[in-house]
This record gives C-alpha cells, structure tokens and sequence, in this order.
C-alpha cells in the first residue's frame, strides 16, 4: 500500500526522489472515491513546498493537490484528462499526476513508516 | 455533544463495508463499492437503499384533511385512500419548509414523509400550525423504509410478498405482508426508476433487508448509499432541499409550480405570496448547465454571462449515465434559455457551460 522507495506528505502525496513524480496515496484514493476530474498545472510553472498543484475531484468531493517538494514542472500524466480513474486504480504507477525538477523541500518529507503511521492515527 | 443517530440497519451497513458518514443527524452508508458502480446497477439491474433516516409523522383525526391542505401547497383532494401526493410545504412568505410525500389511508389518516435533516423542524412548524381537533405523533424512530429501485425491482420484490405488484400503480400504495412483515409498499423513488419504497416496523428492518438483498442478488441487486441516492436524483432532475429549495427559494422558483396548486379554491400558508410572485413574475428559475469547458459544476459556483453574475448552482455533479458534467442552477429568469451560452466560474476562473433542459436523464417507459 505504501511503498518504501516512495516518500510522502501528511496531505496524502507521494514523491518519487528518482523519478521526481508525484501522486496521491492510496489512502487518499480510497478516501476521495470514484475519481472523475483532475485539473493540471502548466508545464515550466514553479511551485513552493505546500502550494496548490492542482486538484482532484471525485464524485462528492474536491481536493486540492499540494506541492510535496519546491521545484518546477516539467511533465504533466495527460493519460488522466480522459481517464481519471487511473489515480484509483493505480495511483503509484498509470495514476502519477505531474513530474517536477525538484529545488528543494525535501527535508520535510515523510518515508513508508511514518506516513503509515500518519494515516493509523486518523 | 451532539449525538448522532442510527438506522436499525447500521450494523448491516458496517458488515457490508459501507463507508460511513453524517447524513441529517444519522450515521449512513454513503457508499459500498462505489458510487459509479451503485448508480449503474439501479439504472440496469436494482439497487436497495437503507432510506429510514426519513421522517415520517402521523396525523389522524377528522379535522385531518383540512389540516394538511393548509400546510402543503398541492391540493389534497386530488388523493384518496392508498393513493400519494408529492408537495411542497412553505412558510408564509413563500419560501420552503420542506417537501414530502403525503399518504392518504382513509379521510382521517394520513402519513407525511418527511426529509431526515427536517424531521425536528418540520414537526416544531407542523405542531405550531395546528388548531383543528387533531392528533399529531412523530413515528420516525418506529418507522424503517427501505427503497428498492431500478428495472428489476418489481420482479425481486414479488418473490418475497403475496401482494399482486403489478396492481400498485406509480404514486399509490397497499398495506400487506413482505417477508412475512406487516408493511406499507408503495411505487415511489428518488431515483428516476421504477420501484418500491417499503415501511416496516424498525425490529422487521434487518429480515427484509437480509432477505431482499439474498433473493435480489442473482437479478443483480446491490446495496446502494446516499452518494449514489444523489447523483441518481440528481440526473433525474429531483429536487433535494437545502440544495434546490429552501426557506429563500419558492417552489415556484425551483420550477415545481404542477405541485402549487393557486387556482382552485383550497387554501395553504403562503399562498398569497406564492401567488403575487406568480403575477409580478419570477425574477429566477431553475435551469440544468451543462459543461462544455473540462470541469465539474459545484453547488454555490456563480454562473455568469458577459462578466455579469446571473445565478448559481444548486447542485452539481459528473453524471455517470451520460458521461457528462452537470449541474442545476437557479439563473436569473430573463437569461434562463436553454442554449443560452454562459461561464461557470470553477476556483476563480470562468469554464464555458450551455443552459440545457431538466432532467437530464429521464428513463423510457415499457
């Protein structure tokens, strides 16, 4: 459910520090629902740790997507403007959201364990 | 602290995975498996939902009749015994207390089906109204409904009840065994499909419930939740108050006037200012928006046209039937045009939408 190549955020993101991708957890998958809407930010625009990214949108619910890391974006998954439900069925993998040249803002992050910990507590 | 409520079928709920959340003072299932995959089986196969968070208050008494004309604006006369009218019930300025079902067993019993987060206020404003020789109870917490909705519904049902189904036409009901438990089955929904909705005692509420699900499942019968409840309503262009009407929108406004009844002689509280906004003319109406921009309209995004805000959304949502993003709005009357090009503004930013006719899903009758 959590991968340990993976680090997080307590706002249920995900950042591959190899890859440099970003997605949402599986716990925010499955707390969101059904996935119908996914609004991208533009390529080449820079983002603070903590700023909105974008947002995900689900049968009931909005959510914003927050910045894991500073840095900025390079690729956007355009595979999700017709297919959202990729971010419930995959969210480690077809579900990744956006790439990002990472400036910094790493330090913050979250590995496996504590992040798992994180979501026993809510 | 705030306690919420439970349906007898609470434990039902949990055994059966449901995600649980606060609904009008209730702890319900909002959904199971999913919202897309619940609103597909009630649109192809059926669904059950757990629906006894409603209210549901008895009035007896000879003065019965002429108490419940004078709190609903449909007209009453229109219903005999085992028969069921839909109206709003509205303050004296017109706007909305709530809107229900109104089931007439003889001229001096009747039952309104009230919505769960209006059960408590409903009652305060019903008791407030009464000076006839009646009697008024609150039976919500002895009252279970169950709705069993979609295509199949009829024949799942008719395997557990000797009562003749095909008999119950739409809007009427019969009381009589179900499971082998005295209940009250009538053809009614809030889904847009055919079916059932059926009232039971609360302590029969988990037999029937075990027992439909069991003989529905190999005609494809699921648990449904309240997020599959809305977006069904919703396509079926139903109205849910706190969204479409409220105490500052007139059922008028939220293009119920068939419910209104202004010219026969009958009279109801807020008549007269339901009446007067008829004749000055509505200043805004109800209107289905469809996107044509990538977004999915929310309740209370402005919509506007030429910079200019001309309405809002009452209620919003991705349809899963026909695949689009919709919503209803309620729009200033001279703009409301279906055609009419307008934006809704989605986070600040305006997102091209068309005005389209309601419902926006209507299903077709054998």
């Amino acid at each position: 459910m959590y991968p340990k190549n993976l680090k997080y955020t307590k706002e249920h993101e995900w950042v591959n520090l190899e890859t440099k991708k970003i997605g949402i957890t599986h716990y925010a998958q499955e707390a969101l629902g059904d996935v119908v809407f996914v609004e991208l930010p533009e390529i080449g625009v820079e983002f603070e740790a903590g700023d909105s990214i974008g947002v995900v949108e689900s049968v009931k619910a909005v959510s914003d997507i927050y910045s894991p890391v500073s840095g900025k974006v390079v690729a956007v998954n355009e595979d999700l403007l017709d297919s959202p439900e990729l971010i419930n069925q995959d969210p480690y993998g077809k579900g990744w959201i956006l790439e990002m040249e990472i400036t910094g803002g790493e330090e913050e992050l979250l590995d496996a364990e504590a992040y798992q910990r994180l979501i026993e507590e809510e | 602290m705030y306690n919420l409520k439970r349906t007898p079928l609470y434990e039902e709920h949990v055994k059966l995975g449901a995600k649980i959340v606060e609904f009008g003072g209730f702890e319900m299932p909002v959904q199971y498996k999913g919202i897309i995959d619940e609103h597909n089986v009630v649109r192809k196969k059926a669904g059950l939902f757990d629906v006894s968070h409603m209210g549901e208050i008895e009035v007896r008494g000879q003065g019965a009749k002429k108490f419940i004309q004078k709190l609903i604006t449909n007209n009453i006369e229109k219903i005999e015994p085992g028969k069921i009218i839909y109206s709003p019930m509205c303050y004296e300025n017109g706007g909305t207390v709530d809107d229900l079902l109104v089931y007439c067993f003889n001229a001096e019993h009747y039952w309104l089906v009230v919505n769960a987060s209006n059960t408590e206020k409903d009652w305060q404003w019903i008791i407030s109204q009464k000076r006839e020789e009646i009697e008024l109870i609150n039976i919500s917490d002895d009252i279970a409904q169950l709705a069993l909705q979609g295509p199949m519904a009829e024949k799942i049902l008719q395997q557990i009840t000797p009562l003749n189904l095909e008999e119950i036409k739409y809007f009427r009901f019969i009381q009589g065994q179900v499971a082998g438990c005295d209940s009250i089955v009538s053809r009614t929904g809030y889904t847009g499909e055919d079916g059932f909705e059926i009232y039971i005692k609360t302590e029969d509420a988990c037999k029937l419930w075990n027992e439909l699900l069991d003989k529905g499942k190999p005609l494809g019968l699921a648990p449904i939740g309240l997020g599959a409840r809305d977006t069904l309503r919703f396509e079926a262009g139903l109205p849910l108050y706190g969204h479409e009407l409220s105490p500052d929108i007139t059922p008028l406004e939220a293009g119920l006037d068939i419910f209104v009844d202004l010219d026969s002689g009958s009279d109801f509280i807020g008549k007269n200012a339901l009446q007067a906004q008829k004749a000055t003319g509505l200043k805004r109406k109800k209107m289905g928006i469809e996107m044509v921009d990538r977004g999915i309209p929310r309740e209370g995004y402005t919509i506007q046209k030429n910079n200019q805000d001309i309405g809002y959304i009452t209620s919003g949502s991705f349809s899963p039937t026909l695949g689009k993003n919709l919503g209803i709005a309620l729009v200033k009357t001279e703009e409301a045009q279906v055609g009419n090009n307008v934006d809704v503004m989605i986070r600040n930013r305006p997102c091209r939408a068309v005005m389209v006719k309601t419902p926006f899903y209507k299903r077709e009758v054998k």
